[in-house]
């Protein structure tokens, strides 16, 4: 491997953390209005909610990429792998995302809430000023947890022809006859994106738990 | 119905994803179950060297994604001399990644476990071996259950993988009945229903097994 090869692995690097760290964005905002839906009992919208959540829980990252790729040309849709790439990550991590914002909510203490009604606040005050700060320093231990597990299923993306951390491999292992050290490197660089994320995680659990005494 | 008909004429290609699926499934849970329970056992006593190389070992098994882990094992390896066919290279993977993932969930479970239990055991002469196995290890395993259910929903995720590398699971089996008919919706979304009920098979197992469990006294809550 060559200073050409690390630039390609680098770059291919970059793909990887920026089509994770979109559908994380987006997984985290859909979270979190999924969970509030399914707060608010919607009749069947909540149901079919629940049924979205255990079902993208089960099913595959590569499975559900595959899907959307195929699907989306049929229904007519001539969109970017990439968006395709995206689409399905959201979806993927948004079910998770929306579990974990459901605990916070669902345990979020009466008293502050009955506390802020005798203050006359109104239910989106509340919501904006008293649980959301709160909620967001409970949850963001797992929510951080699901984008390490997230970054760690993205090698699927490769399926669909996105030239990602783990695709590269493979182009660099073309010319070079020597599959090894590009899959070594790329190895390396998952091992220091996802150990930052897991760094990031102990330091917001040490916040979640300061909070809770 | 077009598409029921496209999945019946399909049926065997079907079930023999469905079967690879499993067997790969089953397989790897049990063995890396009893994998985890012997890293678990490496683990106990006081911390030295040795031991701060195993845990290290399993952090970094736990910050790598399981296809590049699986490539390493599949392209990487025959360049230095080791190659083996699709099967025992994801046997391989699933077994050793996911043990890694199950030792840390035991691991964690004995750090919340009383200390007095082992202190007792010692004084009542039981060496280190058969305190682990006999008193130690049940209770672990018995606390951990959840973490064990969500574990195994990711085993299963993960023997998806495996497709990638031509081995002929569900996930192949569904883009195969694809390719042939370019019609996507139904073989996805059948196979989509299969992964979920496995899922919801296993964590209804688990469940019982939890009852049990607390039946016996083994969980304290």
């Amino acid at each position: 491997m060559d200073s050409s090869d690390w630039i390609t692995l680098l770059y291919a690097g970059w793909t990887t953390i920026w089509v994770s760290g979109v559908s994380i964005v987006f997984g985290i905002i859909l979270g979190l209005v999924v969970a509030m839906l399914r707060a608010a009992k919607i009749p069947v919208v909540s149901q079919a909610l629940a049924v979205y959540v255990s079902l993208i829980r089960a099913t595959p990252m590569v499975t559900l990429v595959l899907f959307l790729f195929v699907i989306a040309p049929s229904v007519g849709w001539e969109v970017d792998a990439r968006v395709v790439a995206i689409a399905a990550m959201t979806i993927n991590t948004t079910a998770f995302n929306a579990e974990i914002w459901r605990s916070a909510l669902t345990s979020f203490s009466r008293e502050q809430l009955e506390a802020a009604k005798a203050a006359g606040m109104t239910t989106g005050l509340t919501l904006r000023r008293i649980m959301l700060p709160q909620m967001l320093t409970t949850s963001l231990p797992g929510l951080v947890n699901e984008m390490s597990l997230l970054v760690k299923s993205s090698p699927a993306i490769a399926m669909i022809g996105i030239v990602d951390l783990t695709r590269v491999t493979n182009r660099i292992a073309a010319v070079t006859y020597d599959p090894l050290p590009p899959i070594l490197a790329a190895g390396l660089l998952y091992i220091l994106i996802i150990g930052g994320l897991v760094r990031f995680q102990r330091i917001a659990d040490s916040r979640a738990k300061r909070l809770a005494m | 119905m077009n598409g029921i008909k496209m999945l019946w004429d399909n049926l065997d290609v079907f079930s023999v994803g469905l079967q690879n699926t499993l067997i790969l499934f089953c397989v790897s849970a049990v063995f890396s179950f009893l994998l985890a329970c012997f890293i678990a056992f490496l683990l106990e006593g006081r911390d030295n060297i040795p031991r701060r190389f195993v845990r290290g070992g399993l952090d970094l098994m736990r910050m790598l994604p399981f296809l590049i882990f699986l490539y390493l094992l599949y392209y990487g390896l025959p360049n230095v001399g080791i190659s083996m066919d699709v099967w025992s290279a994801g046997f391989i993977a699933l077994i050793t990644y996911h043990g890694a993932y199950f030792a840390e969930i035991l691991r964690a479970a004995r750090t919340s476990l009383p200390s007095g239990q082992a202190e007792a055991a010692c004084a009542h002469g039981f060496i280190n071996s058969k305190m682990y196995w006999r008193i130690l290890l049940p209770q672990m395993v018995m606390r951990s259950g959840p973490l064990f259910g969500n574990q195994l929903v990711c085993l299963l995720k993960d023997t998806a993988f495996l497709s990638i590398i031509t081995l002929m699971d569900l996930t192949a089996a569904a883009s195969a009945v694809q390719a042939k008919y370019f019609v996507p919706l139904p073989p996805f979304i059948f196979v989509i229903v299969l992964y979920w009920s496995i899922t919801l098979c296993v964590e209804a197992l688990l469940r019982r097994l939890g009852r049990r469990a607390q039946k016996r006294g083994l969980v304290n809550e």
